[in-house]
């Protein structure tokens, strides 16, 4: 008897694995940055070079850094998603234009409208670097503490937000709330 | 014939060899000799099959200027890894290295091994026993 039932045991449990690995999205590199404090920045301000964008003003709220360019097609596809989290007003979205030509970037926010508390140009891919980004559209969550919550890569949804991001951001509010 | 093949062989291997910046990062061969290992080691993220070095993604650009300016800098090949590792995670090495999360897989050769020898012992030694039995009837098992 355990001669057939050891073998099958192991068949099945190979299945398993075999399967499991089937759903899982080899391109998605989940992030170390998850519970460390995020990377600082501070970069120029896409709409005013003068201006610059610092992350450490950041800090104190939760907010959400979200890295785009205009030659990104995910981007595009994400960009009405965004503005309508932005009219929620729950938190700053940060945006983190990505090795980008600067009129066209400027242009792509007056033609789709301009979801972004701030932009900070990333013209060199460096401070993108630091963040881990490897594909946009990537969307950090930070929380009041300065530590990165979540990092979702792929064009942002009402879905992802919802189950994701907002659940995150009233945790963080109520953990930095609790402290003070 | 002969000739012209091995001259085109030669020429592919030639063709691959060769590093994929325009031109060398560094005039000092040790260098830039360390700078291509350091690129063969690194994973392009966007094209994962790749490496930094046989990628021309923009992120490996990107990620070959840093390990060029930290070269430059001076830092060591394991301060690069460790900055690549931070931002990446293990993923970006080609080599990996053996982490606590890793640890079974490392360890997965040497436990089967153990397994099966355990088996293999077993299995012997009951035949072993049951050829005795046949050999020598009943009193061999009071020994």
């Amino acid at each position: 008897m355990a001669k057939f039932v050891i073998p099958f045991a192991l068949f099945l449990l190979l299945g398993v694995f075999l399967f499991v690995g089937l759903q899982r999205d080899p391109s998605y590199v989940p992030s170390p940055l998850i519970g460390k404090p995020a990377p600082q920045f501070s970069l120029p301000s896409l709409q005013d070079a003068a201006y610059p964008v610092s992350s450490q003003e950041l800090l104190g709220q939760p907010w959400v850094l979200n890295v785009w360019g205009t030659w990104c097609g995910g981007c595009r596809q994400e960009h009405d998603t965004l503005l309508a989290i932005a009219r929620q007003k729950t938190v700053p979205i940060v945006g983190l234009n990505w090795k980008d030509d600067n009129a066209l970037a400027q242009q792509w926010l007056r033609d789709l409208g301009n979801p972004y508390a701030v932009v900070a140009e990333d013209r060199e891919g460096r401070t993108a670097i630091d963040w881990g980004v490897y594909g946009a559209p990537e969307t950090f969550l930070i929380g009041p503490d300065g530590v990165v919550l979540f990092k979702h890569i792929a064009p942002m949804t009402m879905e992802v937000w919802n189950k994701e991001f907002l659940p995150r951001i009233e945790a963080s509010r109520a953990a930095a709330g609790s402290q003070s | 014939m002969l000739r012209a093949s091995l001259v085109a062989t030669l020429l592919m291997l030639g063709a691959t060899a060769h590093a994929i910046d325009a031109q060398d990062a560094f005039d000092d061969p040790v260098l830039q000799e360390r700078y291509e290992n350091i690129n063969r080691e690194l994973r392009c993220l966007v094209c994962q099959n790749q490496t930094i070095a046989d990628s021309n993604a923009t992120l490996a650009q990107d990620l070959r200027r840093e390990v060029r300016d930290m070269i430059a800098a001076g830092q060591t090949d394991a301060q690069i890894r460790e900055f690549m590792i931070e931002r990446y995670g293990d993923f970006v090495l080609y080599r990996p290295r053996m982490t606590a999360g890793n640890l079974l897989l490392w360890a997965a050769p040497a436990l089967l091994l153990l397994i099966g020898a355990i088996v293999l012992v077993r299995v012997v030694r009951r035949r072993a026993q049951e050829t005795d039995l046949d050999a020598d009837g009943p009193e061999a098992g009071q020994s």
